[in-house]
């Protein structure tokens, strides 16, 4: 166990009268990610204001494969899942089974993130790109927009790992897994709007 | 000069971080285990629902939104540990501002959007009046 706790918290003798540093990060973590909550609110309702602007191509009937979105939602809720998974094994400081849940949501992750570019390449090679009209704009911009956190989010988790084996669970590293820990939630409850809106209702309805 | 140097282990922060809470409250592996398992059982509803062809396609609309909604209050609640408990109420107050403001640049636009489309002359006629 590391013994650098003092330089990290708050002074032992007003420890109880302050919120730790843990607390105060934690909190202006989840700020930002209301704030960004708020960010891809303007980017669905774009989404909804120009759903129907196809310019005479083709709309969501024809463009999504409910089938890959349902096997991307499956690898983004369970990797959430295994990150929840790894913060227990943080609370016991259980080392191994940190880095097993961390990795596997890192996998989970790269598979998600595969599968959409694969999608998207798959879009712009049949001539149905962001180019296209204003309603293929938005569903890129949108959809690219959470591909990009989440691409973010592997590279900070690569990152964290790199960091874990070297230093073990200090006080720094449990603050960073949490925020990563809920930037990563807060991901896959994004992608519940995006499969529910992009879709669904606009791939069927 | 002394240095405060401590040897317990560190705290995961207090009870109205987001996300922490001291163990006996939540963040159990039963926690995640329930929370996991309903949005599953959500998401599967959701995409059985959409391809539906004995709903009409509003009550489908209004039944995919609702699991929507639900779903991320799964999540919310079980994934990252958002509750009602008085000590989280910066948490909740901070969490409700957001969603004031979400409801208003959505429901706003989608409202302003559908009235302008509404008004707005055909783009047919309105190339046939500037001839």
């Amino acid at each position: 166990m590391s013994s650098t706790v003092a330089s990290l918290d708050m002074p032992s003798g007003e420890e109880y009268l302050l919120p730790s540093r843990q607390h105060i990060t934690g909190f202006g973590f989840y700020l930002y990610l209301l704030s960004d909550g708020i960010l891809f609110a303007s980017l669905f309702a774009v989404f909804a204001v120009l759903r129907t602007a196809t310019d005479g191509g083709p709309d969501g009937h024809m463009l999504f494969s409910a089938h890959n979105a349902f096997v991307e939602t499956a690898c983004l809720l369970t990797s959430s899942f295994t990150c929840g998974m790894a913060m227990l094994a943080c609370d016991r400081r259980n080392k191994f089974v940190a880095l097993v849940a961390f990795l596997v949501t890192a996998v989970l992750g790269i598979v998600f993130l595969t599968l959409e570019v694969h999608e998207f390449a798959d879009l712009i090679s049949r001539g149905d790109g962001p180019d296209r009209s204003a309603f293929l704009s938005s569903f890129f911009t949108l959809v690219s927009t959470h591909g990009l956190h989440v691409t973010c989010g592997l590279l900070w988790l690569g990152v964290l790992l790199v960091q874990f084996l070297g230093r073990g669970f200090t006080p720094a590293m449990l603050r960073r897994f949490l925020c990563f820990s809920l930037f990563w939630h807060v991901l896959d409850v994004v992608w519940i709007g995006v499969f529910t809106f992009v879709y669904l209702i606009g791939g069927y309805l | 000069m002394t240095t405060h140097q401590r040897h317990d282990p560190p705290r995961r922060g207090d009870s109205r971080t987001p996300g922490l809470e001291s163990p006996e409250a939540h963040g159990s592996l039963r926690g995640y285990i329930i929370g996991y398992l309903a949005a599953i059982a959500l998401t599967i509803a959701a995409f059985a629902a959409a391809p539906s062809t004995s709903m009409a396609p509003f009550s489908i609309k209004a039944a995919l939104a609702v699991l929507a909604i639900a779903q991320m209050l799964v999540h919310l609640i079980f994934f990252l540990h958002i509750n009602t408990a008085p000590a989280q109420k910066t948490n909740i107050m901070a969490f409700a501002a957001t969603m004031l403001i979400i409801a208003i640049v959505v429901i706003g636009s989608m409202w302003i959007m559908g009235h302008l489309n509404h008004n707005m002359v055909p783009m047919n006629r309105l190339m046939q009046m500037q001839r």
